[in-house]
């Protein structure tokens, strides 16, 4: 359970996040709203990379707030990227070695067990030595899912992670995502515009509006709640 | 860091380096003469400050034009220290490679604080100016040259005496053998960084800070220990040269002039494979003294051999440039 507390973003004039509180019950997670809703910042918040001006981000009874951001990924907040992260000089094995041996603790053995693992159960194996730089868009957004599942994450943030991926990859990937709460113990959480992937992979989703909470509830109820297609399609007396 | 990790990462070439190893140790020496055995000797030791250059640049996207600081502050502690101590001891000039080289790499961290604050041309500059503050405080207390005193400089031409090399290696031919031989080293060491734990972490910081943070990588830790280690490289380098030229060192090794120099060779070599710095040294130590006292119309050569580097330096940009737009790298 990841509880969130009057959590607010400034940015200059802006509030990207605007005293939102909300409660992630665990399991898979889905987060939606329109562009600038402030998902991605809620996601930086989590990550480090953003400082809000107020709240708190709490889990199994820690402010997450409270760590320094390279310390977050150790204790287990991991994420992946809306523009790929994977790293172009490294092979895909040594891309997610790298967390591994940053993020989580374990003997040499122990690492390259759940690194080859964890590659085989995003189906890259067969490019496990290949430098990333030779590979293809669909190859590198598997990298970033193991890379973000690699080891015992408590927070997974899949952020748009289906862009750019055909149909039969999204559902691939939907597999993935849905089966890492059972795999990890981890909070899965995603962001996307793709609502199928959403559905396919989210009991429960929240949903964001220029950086308010709009509606959070059992997913199949939310996608039919009026509050959530006005701010989708606009309101008709906006 | 396993030795097998090493040999059988793609950094290193075995059959390559081996080849150029055996033919810089065995045929280069008797194919050479003086004057060309004193310039392979100087490349062997450029070709080390380079790769410090083109292993932050390049590994860890830190662009420093400092790195003839940690440079002279190691030729200024070896040359100090192997003035004071009984060099021809055996097993006592490696050491005094090592001192001047830890000396270096902490001023190495000291020129690393500023990169945790700043990047890009804001920390070219910052850097530039150490190097630059580095260059007033040698011009002021000179190299050592076997005088009296804590600065051991003597000041009459004819007091001076050279600085001792190792007694394995004290004629220009030996010498040569020992600086490829301590120039390989300190490439292996480069290497043996780059294929572990450290070097994955650079690649990562290199490429998206954000995303490093994501992998639990301690960003100040990871460019601290890249400043240090390429101070490090750069610092023993200036013991080397030290014991190259002996009582004939020159600041102008180290001053501004040659800090720009240095990154201009370093970017026109390379900084994506260690292979950079030796085209690097090759460019800077080899091909001018050639050009400028070997093919006819040297007064041209003399005059314009630098123009033609600063094109050359040009070129190289445009192309890294474009081939970084194409990429997507650039918008």
């Amino acid at each position: 359970m990841i509880e969130i507390t009057d959590l607010s973003v400034q940015f200059g004039g802006v509030r990207s996040l605007d005293q939102v509180t909300l409660t992630f019950p665990g399991g898979t997670c889905g987060l939606i709203g329109p562009n600038g809703a402030g998902k991605t910042t809620l996601f930086n918040v989590m990550s480090g990379f953003v400082t809000p001006v107020s709240g708190r981000v709490v889990i199994d009874d820690i402010d997450l707030l409270d760590m320094p951001d390279y310390a977050r990924a150790r204790w287990g907040v991991r994420r992946t990227f809306q523009t790929v992260q994977a790293i172009e000089s490294l092979t895909v094995y040594e891309n997610v070695l790298t967390v591994h041996e940053h993020a989580a603790k374990g003997s040499r053995s122990d690492t390259q067990d759940a690194v080859d693992d964890v590659l085989a159960f995003v189906g890259l194996t067969d490019v496990r030595d290949k430098v990333v730089r030779t590979l293809s868009q669909r190859d590198r957004r598997f990298i970033e899912v193991a890379r973000a599942i690699v080891g015992a994450p408590r927070i997974v943030l899949f952020d748009e992670p289906a862009a750019g991926l055909p149909e039969e990859e999204t559902e691939h990937l939907a597999e993935i995502i849905r089966s890492v709460p059972e795999r990890t113990g981890a909070t899965a959480i995603l962001v996307d515009h793709d609502m199928s992937l959403v559905q396919a992979c989210c009991e429960w989703t929240a949903v964001l509006d220029f950086g308010r909470l709009v509606a959070a509830g059992p997913t199949a109820d939310v996608l039919h709640d009026e509050r959530v297609l006005a701010a989708y399609v606009g309101d008709e007396e906006a | 860091m396993r030795v097998g990790q090493v040999l059988s990462h793609r950094a290193f070439q075995p059959t390559l380096v081996g080849a150029l190893f055996l033919f810089a140790m065995f045929v280069m020496p008797s194919v050479l003469d003086a004057t060309w055995i004193f310039n392979f000797t100087q490349m062997a030791i450029y070709a080390i400050v380079a790769a410090s250059v083109g292993m932050l640049y390049g590994r860890v996207g830190l662009v420093s034009l400092g790195q003839v600081a940690p440079y002279g502050i190691g030729a200024w502690v070896t040359i100090r220290l192997a003035y004071l101590t009984d060099v021809p001891y055996p097993g006592v000039f490696p050491l005094l490679l090592i001192a001047g080289g830890l000396v270096a790499a902490i001023f190495g961290l000291l020129i690393g604080l500023p990169a945790l604050r700043v990047s890009g041309l804001y920390l070219a500059l910052v850097t530039l100016l150490l190097a630059v503050g580095i260059e007033i405080a040698l011009n002021r207390i000179k190299l050592p040259t076997g005088g009296p005193g804590f600065r051991g400089v003597a000041f009459a031409i004819g007091d001076r005496e050279p600085m001792p090399r190792p007694f394995v290696a004290d004629g220009d031919v030996a010498f040569f053998r020992y600086a490829v031989i301590v120039a390989f080293v300190m490439f292996m060491i480069a290497v043996a960084f780059l294929a572990s734990k450290p070097g994955r972490a650079w690649a990562s910081v290199s490429q998206s800070e954000p995303s490093a943070l994501a992998s639990g990588i301690n960003i100040t830790r990871y460019k601290l220990l890249a400043f240090g280690l390429a101070a490090f490289m750069a610092g023993v380098a200036g013991g080397l040269y030290g014991a190259h030229v002996q009582s004939n060192s020159s600041i102008a090794q180290f001053d501004r002039q040659a800090a720009l120099f240095l990154i201009a060779v370093v970017l026109m070599g390379g900084i994506t494979s260690l292979w950079g710095a030796v085209l690097a040294a090759f460019f800077a130590t080899i091909m001018l003294p050639f050009l400028t006292q070997n093919v006819i119309g040297h007064n041209f050569w003399n005059d314009f051999a630098l123009t033609i580097f600063g094109i050359g330096l040009m070129i190289n940009l445009i192309q890294t440039t474009k081939a970084m737009e194409k990429k997507g790298l650039l918008e």
